[in-house]
Formats: structure tokens, sequence, C-alpha cells
């Protein structure tokens, strides 16, 4: 029972990770960038359901659906202040810069709600009660689970079978063919952020519900987990990154349980090397070799 | 033109040096003088510390290509051996500059070891994975010093790993006179800070010394032909995984040197200050002083750390205004209007920034 207990709250966090993962891999794969601000967004999304939920007495949903709303426009507007001028740059100086909006919007948030942690209300409260109350799933992970799973299906199907989608997989492959081919380049990068940014403000509610404690760095663990997600199931791949937050989460859940809550952690990244070294790309990533 | 070339290299080597020694002294004066009040003096040792790192750190991402950001894994492995060296040797080496010497070299040689075994499966992944799996195994570090905790007494060194959480330093059982080095969680309490700006300024001119003799020599450029064509450099005969493995172990040891003298510059140091965070940190010097250029990592890491001290006045957009002018002079130096309008005003300058870049 106890183990089915770690399971369940592993596929639960993994299904936040994987939310996250999902936004993080779309943005890579076209971008090719690693965003570290992506954690931030989700504290952003996170204090912007929380003073919506709180201060303006809204319900949960609507207060999402601001949140959503917010960092579908922050996150249009950091690509296009800053990385957009950084297009044809090194790869590193986009790093760089990355991490200065990281380090923005953290200070930013600092500055505007102050340093002391906030109280989060879970958006869905009470606990589904099963074997005779032996186990207790919170309404919450389920929720994160169905979300989790409409969102992998939606994009997986918005990437498949739209015109946007198609978009974007071209622009991932080949940028200089996909313009000359007349794909508007920049837009559907902005729209790559736009979706990311849109799912980073989901999963910042759906984090803030789980550990209930919101402060400027609430985001910058969770972004870089969710990037190890995105990169275990192969960087770039919708499935992937689904399937690679899920298993992050229900390691990290069961090396807490079972070896050692101070280096679960450790634990993760630990399998997260192994992976790499036996599947270079990933679980679900494509390998290509370089051709001379 | 190729011995104008070689001429060159050999005067910015030998400017860097003189630089050096020219801070060295003024500040020494300075110093001297009473001029320094006491949080610019606090500042002298650990700018030494990130200078020497920036400059390892510039050996991996710059000349031999390979983007890390685990770095502070490394510095954290030479801060920690090195304390506990320097204090378990307090009572048998009355000297603190011979103790701090034998540190920073424990140090060095620990981090070596532990970048050696890192380097083995970490070069085998290319671009993004490589630094991602850099990054976990700074993570890795990090935690796994969290869990020590280690103690010394008149029988030797006792070490626990804390792995469940539930030891504390009294399960070491020292005997009397014996004293706790390192504390699990808390890091490293109650070191006697032994480290001096003179030992700082011996060792960025160590490294000097180190990393721009191996850039001019035979591995130097064996690795820099790796960085700019992989498969070129197989196809001539130049084992890959060896030169990367020598760039990438030099620049560990040097990093935990530079730990091994951050460490003992603090009384109280957690495994906690080696996080991602500093890895990053020592990355944006490297990257904003110029890739693969020595000279520039020495500067911006002056500046960069300056800054929010001097910014210090804003108090609470100190580190706002550090993000935004982060951006900003990536934005500017990557700006082609920008580079083209300044090689029009000075003549000559658009060369040299096609030789740097």
């Amino acid at each position: 029972m106890k183990f089915l207990a770690y399971l369940v709250s592993g596929i639960s966090l993994g299904s936040v990770y994987a939310i996250i993962a999902l936004g993080y891999t779309m943005v890579y794969g076209i971008a090719k960038m690693l965003n570290f601000a992506h954690g931030d967004v989700i504290m952003v999304g996170g204090y912007i359901s929380f003073l919506a939920a709180t201060n303006l007495g809204l319900p949960a949903v609507v207060s999402v659906l601001i949140a959503m709303a917010v960092c579908t426009v922050l996150g249009i507007v950091i690509e296009g202040l800053a990385y957009r001028p950084l297009r044809a740059a090194p790869k590193l100086a986009v790093l760089i810069t990355a991490i200065g909006v990281s380090y923005f919007l953290q200070n930013s948030a600092l500055l505007i709600w102050g340093a002391n942690p906030k109280s989060y209300t879970p958006v869905v409260s009470g606990t589904l009660k099963l074997f005779g109350g032996q186990l207790s799933v919170s309404y919450v992970s389920l929720l994160t689970v169905a979300a989790c799973i409409v969102i992998m299906i939606a994009l997986t199907l918005f990437t498949g079978r739209t015109k946007m989608g198609k978009a974007m997989r071209a622009c991932s492959e080949d940028q200089g063919a996909a313009q000359l081919m007349g794909i508007n380049v920049n837009r559907t990068i902005s729209m790559t952020f736009a979706i990311g940014s849109a799912l980073a403000a989901i999963a910042g509610a759906l984090l803030c519900s789980f550990s209930p404690t919101l402060m400027p760095t609430t985001g910058s663990m969770p972004g870089i987990k969710a990037f190890t997600a995105a990169v275990f199931g192969g960087i770039g791949s919708i499935p992937g990154a689904f399937l690679g937050g899920i298993l992050l989460g229900v390691i990290e859940s069961l090396a807490k349980g079972y070896i050692s809550t101070q280096l679960s952690n450790s634990i993760v990244f630990a399998v997260l090397i192994i992976i790499l070294l036996v599947r270079p790309a990933g679980l679900l990533g494509k390998y290509v070799p370089e051709k001379v | 033109m190729k011995i104008k070339n070689v001429a060159r290299s050999a005067r910015t080597d030998m400017f860097t040096y003189l630089g050096v020694v020219a801070a060295f002294i003024i500040i020494s004066l300075l110093r001297g003088g009473g001029m320094l009040n006491r949080s610019q003096l606090g500042m002298l040792v650990p700018i030494c510390c990130y200078i020497v790192m920036a400059v390892s750190l510039n050996l991996t991402v710059g000349i031999l290509g390979e983007l890390s950001l685990g770095h502070a894994g490394f510095m954290s492995v030479g801060a920690f051996t090195g304390i506990i060296t320097a204090m378990s040797l307090a009572n048998v080496i009355p000297s603190a500059p011979v103790r701090l010497a034998i540190a920073i070299v424990v140090g060095a040689v620990f981090a070596a070891i532990v970048g050696f075994l890192v380097g083995i499966p970490v070069l085998r992944l290319r671009g993004d994975y490589l630094a991602i799996v850099t990054l976990a195994f700074g993570e890795i570090l990090k935690e796994l010093i969290t869990c020590l905790i280690v103690g010394a007494d008149s029988k030797g060194l006792h070490i626990i790993f804390n792995v469940t959480g539930s030891k504390t330093a009294n399960d070491l059982k020292l005997l009397e006179g014996g004293r706790i080095i390192i504390k699990g969680a808390q890091g490293a309490t109650g070191t006697q800070t032994i480290a001096t700006f003179t030992a700082g300024f011996i060792l960025i001119m160590i490294t000097l010394l180190v990393v721009q003799n191996m850039v001019r020599s035979r591995t130097g450029r064996a690795v820099m032909a790796i960085r700019d064509n992989r498969i070129a450099a197989e196809s001539v005969g130049i084992n890959i995984t060896k030169y990367k493995l020598i760039a990438f172990v030099t620049s560990a040891a040097m990093a935990g040197a530079a730990g091994a003298l951050f460490g003992l510059n603090y009384s109280n140091l957690a495994a906690a200050k080696f996080d991602f965070n500093t890895s990053i940190l020592v990355l944006v010097f490297v990257v904003l002083g110029g890739l693969g250029n020595i000279w520039g990592s020495i500067i911006a890491t002056v500046v960069l750390y300056i800054l929010p001290e001097a910014l210090r006045s804003f108090a609470t957009y100190r580190m706002l205004i550090y993000a935004i002018v982060l951006i900003l002079v990536m934005l500017a130096t990557n700006n082609a209007q920008l580079k083209t309008l300044l090689g029009k005003l000075v003549p000559g300058r658009k060369k040299e920034g096609e030789e740097n870049g």
C-alpha cells in the first residue's frame, strides 16, 4: 500500500513535470535554445493565479485562465524583446540572455510580491479515499494527471494535424527551408513561446497546489527538472516529454520514500545520466548520426 | 605572417601577466596605505577565486568548446577536501601558508580525480546533452557533500555518510580534543580562515601559466582542432577522448584549487553555496569576457563581481539592474548593425573583431 501511495504521488508530481516539459520541449524543438526563463514563467503563472483567486476572489478556473493569458503575453514579449534579436547569434549568447531574463523575472517578482512565501490555496480541495481509506488520492492529483493527458493529446493533434503545427515542425527541421516555403518563421516561433508559456501557467497553478508555498524562486528547480524530463524522453518529442516527466516524478517519489529524501534529486539525475549514456538521444528521441 | 601571429600571441600573454602583477601591486599598495575599507578587503580573495574559476571554465567552454554547467561542483569538491586537509593538519603543521598550499594542492588533486571520473561518461555526449549532464553532476556532487559529516581527532579522520538524514555529529564518536569539520547540510563550520590575497594572486599566476602554455602547446592546438571540427581532427589522428579529457581534468583541477582557497576564506561554508547558480555566474563571466579570451575572463570577472556590490546603494534594485545589464550587453554585442557601425568608426577594428570572434 505504501508503494501504491508513492506511485500515485509520483505520477501526479510527474504529470506537473510533464506539463512543464511539454512546453520546454516545444520551445527547444523549434528555437533550439535552452530557455532557462521557462521555470520563472511558471512562478509568474503561480503568482497571477494566486492573486486572482485570493485578492479578487475569482473562482479557480478563471484565475488559472487569467494566469494563462498573462503568461502567454509574457512569453511573446520575452521572445520578441530578448530572443528574437539574437536569432543569428551564437548559442551561448542566447543562453546567457535567457539566464538574464530568468534573473529579471525572479527579481521583479521579489520587488513586486516580496520575499515572504505566500500560501497557495489548491485549485481543488479534498481527497478520494480508496481501499477503505488505506490509500488517499487528492483531487488535485487526479486533475493534474487528467490535464496532462489532455494537453499531451491536444499538442500531438495540434502539431500533427493543423497548418500552424505543420509550420512548427517545418521550422524545427530547417528554418531556412521553411522560410523559403513561405512560412513566417518569426510568427511560428512566437506562437510556440505562447503555447509553452500558457502551459507553464497551468503547471504553475498545479505545482503550487501540490506544495503550497509560493516564492520568487519557486520555479527554478521544477524548471530544471522538467528540462531533465524533456531530455530524458528525447528532447523535441512530445510523447517523450510526457513519458520523461512521469518517469522522473515516479523515480523521485520512490527514491524519497525508499532510499533517501536528501539524495532524491541526485538519484533522479543519476538515472538521467545512465539513460543518456545508453541512449544518447533520450528514450524516444531519434539519434541522428553525423555525416561526413 | 606566421611569425607575426606567434609574436602577437606571446605579446598578449605577456600583457596578461603584467596586468595581473600590476593590479596586485596597486591593490597591495592601496591596502598598505589603508585606502580600502572592510567590505572591499573582503572581496579580494573571492575575486581571485572567481578569476581562477573563470579562466579554468574558459578552458572547457572557450578552448574545448563544450558547455559545462556544473563547474561549481568541482569547486565544492576542492573547497571541502581543502578544508578537511587544512583543519586536520592544524596541529601538525603550524605554519598557515604551508597548510594553505597543501590544502590547495589536495583540493586540486581531488577535483581532478572527480573531473576524470565525471569526464569519461560526460565527454561522450555532445552539445546540450553534455550541458545538462554536467548540470546533473554538479547537483549530485552538491547533494553528496551535503550528506557528509566529518570530524578529526588524534586517531585520524572520522567520516560518516549521512544518507538517511538521521545521523548527527555525535555519531562520529570523536575522542576528547577532536573537532567537527563538516556538519552535513550546515557545511563546514568553525574553519580557520587562512586564505590570503597573496595566495590568491599566486594561484591566478599559476593558473594563467598553465592555461596560456597549454593553449599555445601541441595539446592546446589539438584541443582547439577538436573544437573547430571534431571529425577533421579525428581524421588527422588526434585522439579525441584523450585531449578532451586533458582539457576537462585540467579545468576541474584548477576549479578545485580555487575552491580550496575559497573554502578557507570563510569560517562557515555550506555546500549549497556551490549550486547551479554559482556555475551560471562563472559562465556569465566567461561569455561576457569572450570565449577563449583569457584576458577577457579576468576583466569580466572583476567588473561583474564588483558591479552588484557597487550597486548596493540601489539596494533592492541591484539584482534587477544586473539582469537588465546582462540582457542589454548580450543584445548589444551581438547586434550586427552596431558591429558594422563600430567597424566604420574605428579602422581596423572590424578585422580584430573577426579574429576574436
